[in-house]
């Protein structure tokens, strides 16, 4: 995959911030649901979306599509905002987020919308169906990869090292994982509930290889998803330093918002902040 | 009524009437015969074993179809989910553990990724019921098809013998959908034959009567079987019934039964709240209410002991299955 060229990178740049604007729209049209993840998982999802996975988004459930897997359901805003913006359905749709009826639960189903792979929200089962998936594309010689994509504080749950352990006995190096490393949690900072650093050495004694990068920083994501893409006989894990809420100004780094959704004039607020940054990219890159 | 199954139930009965001479072998080895026959039959059938391939009889498969078995170690929770994510890229995992950690540890795991993400996993839940024996109480599941049979789309298993079993996991793998099979450690009388017929959710009348309706799952068929006989010489005319799928339950055959007799007696290796009895409870509370008796473990926790001796300490031998009915009866 050839590296980002200054054009491509603002179009990327532009593409995250119309997926963030696709955030706040949903969310307060829903009236509940989460925000800081969300939100600063917004380049993530953009690249992975927009420049990363092999798929055909006319076709969801194409068979040699790359399985994207969101473990931490609860930032289901940005994947279906970066679904939207990819071309899977109209972006007016997001305005059905969590209500009645909708294809875009709370937390996503995968019988009620192809292409998201799993069901999620639980957390902490989205490496266990990963490495299942990967191990499957290895028995059956595909050459499709899968992506994970996690939260921090996931990584408190059991499950996923069981499934961080499997990963490795089976040497999937088409399995890439990609931690949200934002450190907020509902409690507080995941240092203050339960501390997961040294994070990245846990991963590298359970056998993975490890990178860290700046999740917020386009080129920094694709370069680094590239790299984890060469490596062979054991999965990656990717850890992207995000910061909470990114892009709304008092969203970010605010642990309090994680589990709620902004009121009327605080999404006029963040649309208002949004566009403002939109003209700024266009107008400097 | 389905009179074609009475000739063969009542051929084996023949054979049953000498309990010390009839055939004894564990479920779990018709477990072991019938994932590997799947496995030849379709190769993206594939085994996950969770450190216990030897006595959950999947080291058949493993020595038959190496390319088609994996080994997680101990984590019952990875087991459902990973296996979840390869029945979503085409494979049809079964997954064995013991019934009291897959899926009594992986509840939540079975609903979500199993169960709502509607995925073509197969349970194989091993050393079911107080019979596991000296093992105690922490590995004798009791609850388990309670958890099981409430959650939607599951398709629920529990055969009669190691024949009937090795039939069902072909059946079950044959079928679309989450499964939850259910059998025992020890060697139990085979009580079906080769012919005898298999069909899934199609429960089996294995002995007519008028006079109560003994509704069975699993290795106590027999059970019922030999206390039919003895009531029988004692002028009760018992119908028995093997109602192997508990989900979905045959609910014609049970409302006839009930319509025929009047009162049923119901007998599985379970608590008595919410499993196979409480669905035969549920199905006659709307359809056609009759007095219900429940033979199962009442509320309790196993514990060591032999297999037989457990069985009678929590009332599920023949005598307790014949007391049932005489009460069974005199409430109707």
């Amino acid at each position: 995959m050839p590296t980002l060229t200054p054009q491509r990178l603002t179009e990327l740049k532009v593409h995250a911030n119309r997926v963030r604007e696709g955030i706040i729209r949903a969310l307060l049209a829903a009236g509940s649901g989460h925000s800081a993840g969300p939100l600063d998982m917004a380049d993530v999802f953009t690249v992975l979306y927009e420049h990363v996975l092999r798929h055909k988004p006319a076709e969801p459930e194409w068979d040699d599509r790359d399985r994207l897997l969101l473990s931490c359901g609860h930032i289901a805003p940005v994947r279906y905002s970066a679904m939207a913006y990819g071309g899977y359905f109209p972006v007016e749709e997001l305005l059905t987020l969590r209500k009645f009826g909708t294809r875009l639960q709370g937390h996503p189903e995968r019988v009620r919308l192809p292409a998201v792979e799993t069901t999620s929200g639980p957390l902490g089962e989205g490496l266990a169906q990963g490495t299942g998936m990967a191990l499957a594309a290895k028995m059956d010689g595909k050459s499709w990869r899968v992506y994970v994509v996690t939260s921090d504080a996931e990584h408190q749950c059991g499950l996923h090292w069981e499934a961080a352990m499997t990963a490795a006995k089976f040497k999937l190096d088409n399995l890439i994982a990609i931690v949200d490393r934002n450190f907020i949690q509902i409690d507080g900072s995941t240092e203050d509930v339960m501390p997961l650093e040294p994070f990245a050495d846990k991963y590298r004694a359970f056998n993975w290889e490890v990178f860290e990068c700046d999740g917020n920083d386009i080129a920094q994501v694709a370069e680094t998803i590239e790299k984890a893409k060469a490596v062979k006989g054991k999965p990656s894990v990717i850890i992207a330093h995000t910061v909470p809420g990114k892009g709304v100004s008092y969203m970010e780094g605010d642990y309090t918002w994680h589990g709620k959704p902004p009121n009327k004039e605080q999404a006029d607020q963040a649309l208002r902040e949004l566009e403002a940054e939109r003209e700024r990219i266009l107008a400097h890159g | 009524m389905a009179s074609a199954l009475d000739g063969v139930a009542a051929m084996r009965l023949a054979e049953l009437k000498d309990p010390a001479n009839v055939k004894q072998v564990p479920t779990r080895n018709g477990f072991g015969e019938g994932v590997v026959d799947a496995g030849k039959r379709n190769r993206n059938v594939i085994a996950i074993c969770a450190d216990l391939s030897e006595s959950t009889r999947m080291l058949g498969f493993k020595e038959a179809l190496p390319d088609q078995y994996i080994e997680i170690g101990v984590s019952e929770q990875l087991l459902v989910a990973m296996a979840a994510g390869l029945a979503s890229a085409g494979k049809i995992p079964f997954i064995a553990s013991y019934a009291m950690f897959n899926p009594g540890r992986s509840w939540e795991q079975v609903r979500t990724t199993m169960a709502l993400n509607e995925t073509n996993v197969k349970i194989a839940g091993a050393h079911a019921g107080v019979s596991v024996g000296p093992d105690g109480a922490t590995h004798q599941a009791i609850e388990d098809i309670a958890i099981m049979r409430c959650i939607p789309h599951m398709t629920v298993v529990v055969p009669c013998d190691s024949i009937q079993t090795k039939k069902a996991t072909l059946a079950v793998a044959e079928m679309t959908g989450p499964v939850y099979l259910r059998f025992g450690r020890e060697k139990t009388p085979v009580v079906t034959t080769e012919e005898t017929p298999f069909e899934l959710g199609k429960a089996q009348i294995f002995r007519e009567g008028r006079d109560v309706a003994i509704v069975v799952c699993g290795i106590l068929v027999y059970n019922a079987l030999i206390a039919a006989q003895t009531l029988a010489k004692h002028g009760i005319d018992c119908m028995v019934i093997n109602n192997h799928t508990i989900k979905p339950m045959d609910e014609e055959t049970i409302v006839a039964a009930a319509e025929r007799c009047g009162a049923v007696v119901t007998v599985e290796e379970h608590q008595v709240f919410g499993g196979m009895g409480s669905r035969v409870a549920e199905i006659l509370a709307q359809r056609r209410p009759a007095p219900v008796e429940f033979v199962g473990v009442h509320d309790q926790f196993g514990q060591s002991g032999d297999p037989a001796e457990l069985i009678e300490h929590y009332g599920m031998g023949a005598v307790a299955i014949e007391a049932a009915v005489r009460r069974a009866i005199a409430r109707k």
